[in-house]
């Protein structure tokens, strides 16, 4: 009886571990995701910024239809996967909000400055969100593709390694602390190892992006420097060379990833 | 006046799965801004759906009810080219109606 009992129990155990196999964090948030895909709050965004994109505003009453992200005036298809990149009319290397700023400001008649100072989804910064969100989705699905002809765009891949390992702030910490190695997390969000490509739609491919528990749509720009919050450094100026070579290191790490952006976050 | 939602509504067998986002603040009344003064109440509080004029839902909302609201729903007995209308009136009297064709 005994014998029976105990291969009863056996049976049983093994029964139960079968119907329910472990489910891991991850999974969780990655069903929690196809879950909310459909109904992606960006979308709302994208169309804002399509509209902003042909509107004429400023001060001089322009669109921004002529504005050069890289591929040639008004091209805006793959232009996002090929930025942050080198540009020679401003003799810089810029990513997607910073040359935005520059189109703002040569032909519309805005200040960049101004903007650049303004608080994230104030004002002019609440139109950058809204464009970085149309302009990234007219690359979705594309392959991340930085260019690094330019010597310049080189050396802001060094600069942007440098700045990634360098360690500061009360807690002496880098952006390599969370991102430099593979299966770290913070509770139970996995963290993206972004000293090398960590795969399709993860990391940098991965932004702008909807944030769902704040509902609000974050550029690669305000993601940095929430980054640098966690971390208790100074806050980055906005559209700064610093997060500039920060993109570049990223970008050029996940070179052939593809970009899912504006993708959905919590 | 309020951004326009975002409608897609696609035959599924039968039916047709109608999906629309939102654009709405969806404040509670409840939270308080930096200077610790309370964000006034603002939500939608009344949805309808219409296929070819004719109502095929309607619903109540309230303050629970996330920002940039995301609603699905099937309609039996549409088909493609059926014109389907959604409307949303909010606690401020302000309301948008946007419109799609089911494909």
């Amino acid at each position: 009886m005994k014998i029976i009992r105990l291969i009863a129990a056996a049976l049983t155990l093994t029964v139960t571990v079968s119907a329910y196999p472990q489910k891991s964090a991850a999974d969780g948030i990655a069903e929690y995701r196809k879950m909310l895909e459909d109904g992606n709050p960006a979308e709302l965004f994208e169309a804002k910024g399509e509209d902003i994109w042909k509107t004429s505003r400023g001060p001089k009453k322009a669109t921004l239809q002529k504005c050069d992200l890289g591929l040639g005036p008004g091209a805006v298809k793959g232009a996002w996967v090929q930025m942050p990149r080198w540009f020679a009319d401003t003799g810089r290397v810029q990513d997607l909000e910073s040359r935005l700023l520059t189109c703002m400001e040569t032909l519309q008649g805005f200040n960049a400055a101004e903007i650049a100072n303004t608080g994230f989804d104030k004002g002019e910064q609440a139109t950058l969100a809204a464009l970085s969100a149309w302009i990234s989705s007219e690359s979705k699905g594309q392959k991340m593709a930085l260019p690094q002809g330019h010597a310049e765009e080189r050396r802001f891949y060094e600069l942007g390694k440098r700045a990634f390992f360098f360690r500061g702030g009360p807690m002496d910490f880098s952006c390599a602390s969370c991102h430099g190695e593979e299966g770290k997390r913070i509770r139970l969000q996995d963290l993206p190892n972004l000293t090398k490509n960590p795969g399709n739609g993860i990391g940098f491919a991965a932004w702008p992006a909807y944030r769902v528990s704040s509902g609000e749509m974050w550029s690669m720009q305000r993601r940095l420097n929430d980054c640098y919050r966690q971390q208790r450094f100074p806050y980055p100026g906005f559209a700064s060379d610093l997060t500039v070579a920060l993109g570049v290191y990223m970008g050029v790490n996940a070179m052939g990833a593809e970009s899912i952006a504006p993708a959905l976050k919590r | 006046m309020a951004d326009p939602m975002r409608i897609r509504a696609q035959m599924a067998g039968d039916k047709a799965t109608v999906r629309v986002l939102m654009n709405h603040e969806m404040e509670t009344g409840l939270r308080k801004d930096a200077a610790g003064k309370v964000i006034p109440a603002w939500f939608i509080q009344e949805v309808t759906a219409q296929l070819n004029g004719k109502p095929v839902l309607s619903a109540q909302w309230g303050m629970s009810v996330s920002k940039n609201p995301f609603l699905q729903f099937s309609i039996k007995g549409a088909k493609a080219g059926d014109k389907v209308a959604v409307n949303w009136k909010d606690n401020k009297g302000d309301t948008r109606t946007d419109e799609a064709t089911v494909s």
